[in-house]
């Protein structure tokens, strides 16, 4: 998400030629003036600053650089590959590198050199399939025109193949030996042709990740891994009260620590104004080396002042939102089709029920961190990110320098999940930078990340189903009362209440004639934000919980019930992220699918149950189903199954890992995981209290099915979530005929059993 | 990385400028992946951070501070130990190894399982997994599933069915080793 680029102007490619004879591929946008040229730092040997995407060295060693901000969804492989499919090289001649952040100034506003660098909504491959593929066919269609001058031959007469173009007699030359003729000749006006998939030897083949070698060795570079002389490290003991503020703080014994240079007071933001900073104040412990500044931070004798939220409780917010879901009154109409009230009347059954969803850490094994220098005309910022483009736009505010004049440096990143589109703790390392007139490393231990985060909003759902005499479903009302994701908000960025909540066109929406959708705000204090499949991850547990309470209480088949909701096969329009299209037939497809792989409907004898859910999230397609035991106080999770539909799969391994990882996280979080609130204060600190899952807890394997698709990519960092927590809770009832609608789902079903 | 060359003493939590001189304190010493090391500062500073932050080896992460993920796993006299809470007193004359000092002429067989079984997502806690697969087949050279599973390291990605395949597939390949 990188801000400022509009990634839909059409891109064309810079060409150039390195000090050392390499033919470098860049986008730029058409509308700028002088082809910008590439930063003379980035021709040098240190491959962690290479700029374009492509660098072809004259040993015939193929270079691409990989844009994305890898947090664990694989575009560091599959960014890449979709360059190497075009370009016609072998993937084993292929190095990957991280590109930095592409910042550049044109005559028509800033831009960005790479295109869309963020890593948000699933949307890296999809954007990466149209100009990507073009940065790499370009670059062929340039060898082959050298090739041609060098033969003095029709370049229709020519191929290319694994780095090499070939001659009909038979001659070869590799881009090695092309690249300088290449770089000298300029491009066609067109976009050149892009291979046909029948083509492809690189896209749709298994692709392990691409520097998995550093990672396995301790090599690879996080974040948190990058130090810079000079630099102090910085740790942050912040107001543990919601909206808190500092009252006064004794440093006497933090000052006695070896190695602490330096305590400074940070303030928060204030109550009720648009976030745009820290997340809240706090007094920060600099010291020479990371101990020095855990040990001083220890000894800090703070005073805080409580905020306008002490009184803020999770069990006060569930009354509230009951509260108000309870009223026949207010709320924002999200959709309305037909006539409930009507279908209520006329109905012959009538089902409703409510579900709870928790507050969400996004618990990033590497907790948010930076490392950012501030010099009188530059800046250079080393961090784990996601939106790059925003921590751009965020030094150049807070430091006054020109964007182009802030380096940016991409790191792999211990996890993102969302929680790094947020920058808070970039501001938090400027304002330590310019106040200690030091670089800073700012470190977060996982206390600071489990106590200050932007949380997955909070909510209670009210559901209600009319069904008729043949026990179809005639009307639905999905009622929605939480904190929402909307979270101080300001400026041009004001998002409807229901954003991240409630969608309009999400299932049964255009498949059941009378339908209502409302939300309801609940104030709160906590500070919300995206987490991984934000809305889908929130409401999905309610309506597909919903749809199998449904189905048992009208004896119907919960497979069947879906399938005939969701009827023939057709395009319904989604306004929602994912969009513009919800196909029914496809969703039936990975229901289907699933079913027949976990053997629905096969009469068990063994006390197991069966559970299914499936749902569309940005684009993909994905169902679920478990089956599981309980044992105890033991939940046995004996299969799980997962079927995605995500068009054509880039990257199958990729893919299947995506899906493996979403369902065990899906799993994780569904059953253990919630933060909660007292006295204004969130109540988890660590792992302790917020259990991830441990190996023992998850099933030995995922079943991954990946749907066979001609139809174009989308990404797969997040369907592999949303269905998880609703086909658990439907095999927990099948197994135990208890019905949990609440989640974590553990600590409900135990108080339950 | 820069390379560190094994020094005599290595300067660390005594770098307090003007402050007054901290309390003198014995030199620590330690062997971190065969190169013998002196610790001069804090004597209960966590391993760690004497890892990264002064010998700059940043293979083992942070995740807790409180052991309990398991990020920070090295092995301690060949034995799988949180480093964020051993302190350093408690490697004096010990021999540490670290995910960078696993590797001979070739990847440990556990590592290559790892590439070979594409374990990795966001990879932070993989080194930290790894050096508990490696402690782990030194103590069960053929081990079950419950012996597997009884690795508690987290991961936020959801790697574990291929850390199970990656352990399975090492365990193979070293038996093959001592045939």
């Amino acid at each position: 998400m990188s801000a400022g680029v509009d990634g839909g102007r059409r891109r064309f490619l810079v060409v150039s030629l390195t000090a050392s004879g390499a033919l470098l591929l860049g986008l730029r946008p058409a509308f700028a003036g002088p082809t910008p040229g590439v930063p003379p730092e980035l021709l040098g040997d240190d491959l962690t600053e290479l700029g374009p995407f492509v660098r072809i060295e004259r040993d015939n060693r193929i270079v691409i650089g990989a844009r994305g901000c890898e947090i664990g969804q694989g575009v560091m492989t599959s960014l890449p590959m979709l360059i190497a499919e075009e370009l016609d090289v072998d993937w084993s001649q292929v190095r990957v590198v991280q590109l930095p952040y592409g910042y550049i100034d044109t005559d028509k506003g800033p831009s960005n050199r790479y295109g869309d660098q963020g890593a948000g909504g699933s949307t890296s491959v999809s954007d990466g399939w149209k100009d990507l593929r073009e940065a790499g066919a370009s670059a062929r269609w340039l060898l082959l025109q050298a090739a041609a001058k060098e033969w003095n031959l029709p370049a229709e007469q020519l191929r290319a193949e694994a780095g090499e173009i070939i001659a009909p007699d038979g001659r070869k030359l590799t881009y090695g030996a092309l690249a300088r003729t290449a770089a000298s000749i300029t491009l066609p006006d067109q976009p050149v042709a892009l291979k046909k998939p029948e083509q492809f030897r690189i896209i749709g083949k298994p692709t392990k990740v691409a520097d998995a070698r550093d990672i396995v060795s301790g090599r690879s570079r996080f974040g948190i891994d990058e130090y810079a002389a000079d630099a102090l490290v910085a740790v942050i003991v912040r107001c543990p009260h919601l909206d808190g503020t500092l009252e006064s703080f004794d440093d006497a014994e933090t000052r006695k620590v070896a190695g602490v240079v330096d305590v400074i007071a940070l303030p928060g933001p204030k109550p009720g104004e648009p976030f745009d900073g820290p997340l809240a104040s706090g007094v920060a412990v600099l010291a020479e080396h990371t101990w020095g500044a855990l040990k001083g931070r220890e000894l800090l004798k703070v005073k805080w002042k409580e905020g306008p939220w002490s009184a803020e409780s999770t069990p006060a917010l569930a009354a509230r939102a009951n509260e108000l879901l309870d009223g026949k009154e207010g709320g924002t109409a999200v959709r309305h089709d037909g006539d409930f009230a009507k279908a209520r009347k006329q109905a012959r059954q009538f089902v409703e029920a409510r579900y709870e969803v928790p507050f969400l850490a996004h618990a990033t094994m590497e907790p948010p961190g930076a490392l950012i220098e501030i010099k009188q005309d530059s800046a250079r910022l080393v961090a784990s990110l996601q939106s790059p483009g925003s921590a751009s736009e965020m030094i150049a505010r807070m430091t006054g320098l020109a964007r182009k004049d802030i380096e940016i440096r991409m790191t792999r990143a211990g996890g993102g999940f969302g929680r790094r589109l947020e920058n808070d703790f970039v501001a938090e390392a400027v304002l330590l930078a310019k106040a200690a007139g030091r670089p800073v490393k700012l470190m977060w231990t996982r206390e600071d990340d489990l106590q200050h985060d932007f949380y997955r909003p909070f909510g209670v759902h009210a559901l209600g189903a009319t069904l008729d005499r043949r026990k179809q479903v005639t009307g639905w009302t999905h009622r929605c009362a939480a904190t929402p994701r909307p979270y101080r908000e300001g400026g041009g960025r004001k998002r409807p209440i229901n954003t991240g909540c409630l969608e309009a066109d999400d299932f049964p929406a255009g498949l059941v004639a009378n339908l209502d959708k409302t939300f309801f705000s609940v104030d709160s204090g906590m500070p919300r934000g995206w987490w991984r499949a934000p809305l889908h991850t929130f409401h999905a547990f309610a309506v597909q919980s919903f749809i199998d309470e449904i189905a048992i209480a009208s004896k119907q088949d919960a497979v069947a019930l879906r399938l005939a909701m969701l009827g023939e096969a057709r395009q319904l329009p989604y306004s929602g992220h994912g969009g513009p299209h919800f196909d029914t037939g496809r969703l039936a497809n990975v229901l289907k699918l699933c079913a027949a792989k976990i053997g629905w409907g096969e009469r068990r004898s063994d006390g197991h149950g069966l559970g299914i859910a499936c749902h569309f999230t940005f684009g993909g397609y994905a169902a679920h189903a478990f089956e599981v035991s309980v044992e105890g106080r033991e939940l046995r999770i004996h299969r799980a199954v997962c079927v995605v539909d995500v068009g054509r799969a880039v990257n199958p391994l990729g893919v299947e890992a995506q899906m493996m990882g979403g369902t065990i996280d899906g799993i994780s979080t569904a059953l253990h995981l919630a933060i909660t609130v007292k006295d204004g204060q969130v109540q988890q600190h660590n792992f302790p209290d917020y259990p991830l899952l441990r190996m023992a807890q998850a099933p030995k394997s995922v079943e991954v099915q990946i749907v066979e698709s001609d139809l174009e990519p989308v990404g797969a960092g997040e369907m592999g979530i949303p269905s998880v927590a609703p086909a658990l809770a439907n095999a927990v009832y099948a197994a135990t005929t208890v019905r949990v609608r609440k989640l974590p789902l553990m600590p409900e079903l135990m108080r339950m059993l | 990385m820069p390379d560190k060359t094994p020094a005599p003493s290595v300067d660390t939590a005594a770098e307090s400028g003007a402050r007054p001189a901290p309390k003198v304190q014995a030199s620590i010493p330690v062997t971190v992946n065969g190169k013998p090391y002196f610790h001069d500062g804090d004597p209960a500073m966590p391993l760690l951070w004497f890892l990264r932050d002064t010998l700059r080896l940043t293979g083992s992460k942070f995740g807790c501070g409180i052991g309990a993920c398991g990020a920070c796993t090295v092995l301690i006299d060949g034995k799988a130990a949180r480093s964020c809470v051993m302190p350093m007193s408690g490697v004096a004359e010990r021999k540490v190894t670290t995910i960078e000092g696993l590797e001979g002429d070739a990847l440990h067989p556990v590592q290559q399982a790892w590439i070979d079984e594409d374990v990795a997502q966001c990879g932070y806690c993989q080194a930290g997994q790894i050096m508990a697969a490696v402690d782990l087949l030194k103590r069960k050279p053929k081990p079950g599933d419950d012996d597997i599973a009884a690795i508690g390291n987290l991961c936020r990605c959801g790697t574990y069915p291929r850390i199970r395949k990656a352990i399975l597939r090492a365990a193979e390949s070293m038996q093959g080793d001592k045939k």
